[in-house]
């Protein structure tokens, strides 16, 4: 196999963390701009923005992962995404690289009982740093959206 | 009760059909030129016969004889090639073409009010009606037409008498379709009877018939098949006799005969061309066979439907949908301007302003134009109520009579496309729940025969479509009952008439004692509500017990652009439909009530309203929260309810672009839509409707104000 058939992966921070998404759902990476907020949301969902007249919700990944809103500045950045055929937005802190991994790179992750990494994908270790490759169907397909309220509500 | 008058409803199924018609000869060419180039595809000779024959279909209708006439013609040749009892050769399709090409010209004729020539066409004609074994067909031919061929077996011959009685033109009978159709069934002979014609012509009334015909048919199709011919006028307004005669029968000559001494006689199918008109055909292949069949056709002015114009073209709606979406980005740009303009003053940049107004009226101006592409009659989607109606009453033994009005009411594609099937919904409903049968009505003083009356009208910027029957309304007691059994309603709460007839369109709910096939198929009206609300709409149910009840649709004209007023609610503006805004006021504190258990109340000339604040059903900080010092929008939804909604302030009226939350999220409860400002934010489009049943739903939703 040679390194152009690995899969390609845009890695970005949140906190000390990094995390992985397949380079083939973005759309583009924006700064943060003001979100208009929607009512009755969990607090991961930060509201919508206007990107170049298509409504696109942001939702804030660190307040999915640990329920802790981010502070945004214009620092920093909203990843723009296709799943299933929408677009939505990702509320991280920085875009850190574009990382090309080899299928056979991809470590599994550690079974953990608590049944919530199933968006986990994968764990890829390269210099020195560890990666955790996101799932985006797991992710954001429409059940957790929906499920995300009470991961809000716990968070608010 | 169509608005219309009926002559301008003919005409505007004139121009529709004109247009049809220039579709369908270009179809009908290209299939022609498949079948020239050698395909064997049936289907390319069954479409041909398609065309022709909607052609001649509409033509009927309007009447233009001479088109009719002619398709008639092609049409049978068409037939006999499609049936192959013909075979198709180069000859026949370069004839086939030109066909097409005077059909082109004849429907040109009717378009544009003119006679062409008698002879037009004639050849191609002959050259038809040879091929089709009907020479005689043509009424003008038939006329003079040599003696009826022998008979062969199994045919019989009947000798018809027709005399029409003066008035029967005036009932749109026409004799020459009649003649047509007998000559269709086998050997016509036919005499006319000119005794009737009066010897002076200033006795002769135009519109009455005078003539009278005798034929003698042979047929293979029997004596019911005549008699069908005159099915239409026998009887009423012509005198039909039919009496079966040996074959051998010959009519004594009409008398007097010089009438249709004039008529051209048939000339042999195959005749040599006229040399004074050259072929000049366009298509190489005919020099090829320049004798071929001995056919040689005169060109026609305009080939196939070249000639014949249309006010219209037929554009594919994703290109409109462009254009309206490039609108409406257009319309924010414009927004965004005027925004800004606000930094300078009017007297110091003039032009400034003046040519801001005008963008902004131009802007108005081209967005209401391209809106007007999409708008189409509701009648398109009204067409589809009499045969659900029909349908269904027979199938419930009701008797309904369906009446419909405003069909004019122009109402944007997208929008037509969402009402079809809650309006489909709501009609079963209407005859399957709200009608009565017959006996139930006679038992109570009603007449036998129910009423659906459909209608729509355009209101205050939106389409209000209402479907009202004249059954027994809603049996609310049976409808809480239903609701408390499924749990929608608490046992003991008390609810309002009003509240009860809108438990109908929760989910879930589903009164009818028994599923039936006709609704309740597990697809309830919160199905319908749904549906509408997807697209902007509200739908509320008034019902009177035993008189009847209405289901009321309100919909946007157009799902792209709106007027909205701009509202601030603490940081956040909101934009609420202005069509749902009654007034604003900021009250006095001897207006505004805390109520127990229903919240906070506002009278206004002495009516009470319910407040909602906004900045608390949307959980926004910073907001005005005190009535007296903010304003309250007054609101009224499609129901009629009022509601007022508290805001910090109004930021004024704006045309709004309406984008859609769910395309790439989901519906948010509250909210219709969101729109873009003038400084690229997004703003949420409020659904009043919505707020008012959170605000219900909600009694404490104006908490602080309580406190006070």
């Amino acid at each position: 196999m040679t390194t152009n058939s690995g899969r390609q992966f845009i890695t970005f921070t949140i906190g000390a963390e990094e995390y992985g998404f397949d380079v083939m759902a973005i759309r583009e990476i924006k700064g943060w701009t003001m979100v208009t907020e929607l009512p009755e949301m969990p607090a991961s969902m930060r509201g919508v923005i206007n990107l170049r007249g298509v409504i696109v919700p942001v939702f804030d990944l660190r307040a999915r992962f640990t329920g802790i809103l981010t502070e945004p500045s214009p620092r920093h950045v909203v990843v723009v995404m296709a799943v299933h055929g929408r677009l939505l937005g990702i509320l991280v802190d920085a875009v850190v690289d574009i990382l090309t991994v080899q299928p056979d790179e991809i470590r599994p992750v550690p079974e953990v009982d608590h049944g919530q990494n199933h968006y986990i994908q994968g764990i890829v270790i390269t210099t020195g740093r560890m990666v955790t490759l996101l799932g985006l169907d797991d992710l954001f397909d429409s059940q957790s959206i929906a499920a995300a309220h009470s991961v809000g509500a716990t968070a608010a | 009760m169509t608005e219309e008058s009926s002559t301008n409803d003919l005409s505007r199924f004139k121009t529709t059909y004109f247009e049809e018609c220039a579709e369908l000869l270009i179809t009908a060419e290209e299939c022609l030129l498949r079948l020239q180039e050698g395909s064997d595809d049936p289907e390319d000779c069954n479409a041909v016969f398609r065309c022709v024959h909607s052609i001649k279909g509409g033509a009927g209708a309007f009447a233009f004889t001479d088109l009719v006439r002619f398709a008639h013609v092609f049409e049978t040749a068409l037939d006999a090639l499609r049936s192959g009892r013909v075979g198709l050769t180069p000859a026949l399709a370069e004839v086939l073409v030109r066909g097409n090409d005077i059909l082109g010209d004849f429907v040109r004729a009717a378009q544009e009010g003119v006679v062409l020539p008698p002879d037009h066409g004639d050849r191609v004609t002959q050259v038809l009606n040879a091929l089709t074994g009907q020479g005689g067909a043509d009424a003008k031919a038939a006329a003079s037409a040599t003696p009826a061929p022998a008979p062969e077996s199994g045919e019989e011959s009947f000798l018809v008498r027709f005399t029409p009685a003066a008035n029967m033109l005036r009932t749109g009978n026409d004799p020459l379709m009649m003649v047509r159709e007998l000559a269709g069934l086998g050997a016509l002979d036919i005499r006319a009877d000119l005794t009737r014609l009066p010897a002076r012509l200033e006795d002769l009334a135009a519109q009455d018939a005078y003539l009278a015909w005798s034929f003698r048919i042979t047929t293979e199709q029997g004596r019911q098949a005549v008699l069908d011919v005159f099915e239409f006028v026998a009887g009423d307004c012509a005198e039909v006799s039919v009496e079966a005669v040996g074959a051998e029968t010959v009519l004594e000559p009409a008398a007097p005969p010089a009438a249709v001494a004039h008529a051209p006689a048939a000339p042999p199918p195959e005749a040599p061309a006229h040399d004074d008109h050259p072929v000049s055909l366009d298509h190489p292949a005919d020099a090829a066979h320049p004798a071929e069949g001995g056919l040689r056709l005169r060109a026609e002015d305009k080939p196939g439907a070249g000639g014949v114009h249309t006010a219209s073209i037929r554009v594919e709606l994703d290109k409109v949908d462009r254009l309206v979406n490039m609108v409406g980005e257009l319309v924010i740009t414009q927004a965004m301007l005027g925004q800004q303009s606000n930094r300078f003053s009017a007297e110091s940049h003039p032009e400034l302003f003046m040519g801001l107004q005008e963008l902004s009226h131009h802007t108005r101006e081209l967005q209401e134009s391209v809106m007007a592409i999409r708008a189409q009659p509701i009648k398109t989607l009204f067409s589809r109520a009499p045969r659900i109606v029909r349908d269904l009453s027979a199938r419930l033994g009701k008797q309904v009579r369906l009446v419909m009005s405003g069909e004019g009411t122009e109402v944007d594609k997208t929008v037509i496309e969402q009402l079809s099937d809650p309006m489909v919904h709501l009609i079963r409903n209407s005859l399957d729940h709200g009608l009565e049968t017959p006996e139930e009505r006679a038992a109570r003083g009603k007449p036998a025969e129910g009423t659906i009356h459909l209608s729509a009208e355009h209101r205050s910027g939106r389409v209000i479509i209402q479907i009202e029957d004249d059954g027994h309304g809603i049996d609310r007691r049976r409808v809480l009952e239903k609701a408390i059994e499924k749990g929608l309603v608490e046992r003991g709460q008390t609810l309002s008439d009003e509240q009860i007839d809108q438990l109908i369109f929760a989910p879930g709910f589903s009164t009818a004692a028994a599923v039936s096939d006709v609704s309740g198929r597990g697809v309830g009206l919160d199905v319908v509500r749904k549906n509408i609300q997807d697209v902007g709409g509200r739908v509320s149910v008034q019902s009177q017990p035993g008189v009847g009840a209405r289901f009321i649709m309100s919909l946007p004209l157009t799902l792209a652009v709106m007027d909205g007023m701009l509202v601030a609610v603490g940081g956040e503006r909101y934009v609420l439909p202005l069509t749902n805004i009654v007034e604003s006021i900021r009250p006095k504190p001897e207006q505004t009530h805390a109520l127990v258990n229903v919240g906070n109340m506002l009278t206004l000339r002495g009516e009470y309203i319910r407040l909602v604040a906004l900045h608390s059903l949307f959980n926004v900080e910073g907001a005005v929260t005190d009535p007296t010092k903010g304003l309250v929008v007054v609101v009224e939804t499609e129901g009629g309810d009022r509601v007022g909604l508290l805001v910090d302030e109004l930021l004024g009226q704006q045309q709004v672009v309406i984008k859609s939350l769910e395309s790439n999220f989901r519906p948010v409860r509250g909210v219709s839509a969101a729109t873009i400002l003038g400084d690229g934010r997004v703003a949420l489009i409020l659904d009043v409707g919505a707020l008012k049943a959170e605000g219900d739903r909600d009694g404490g939703g104006t908490a602080p104000l309580a406190a006070e």
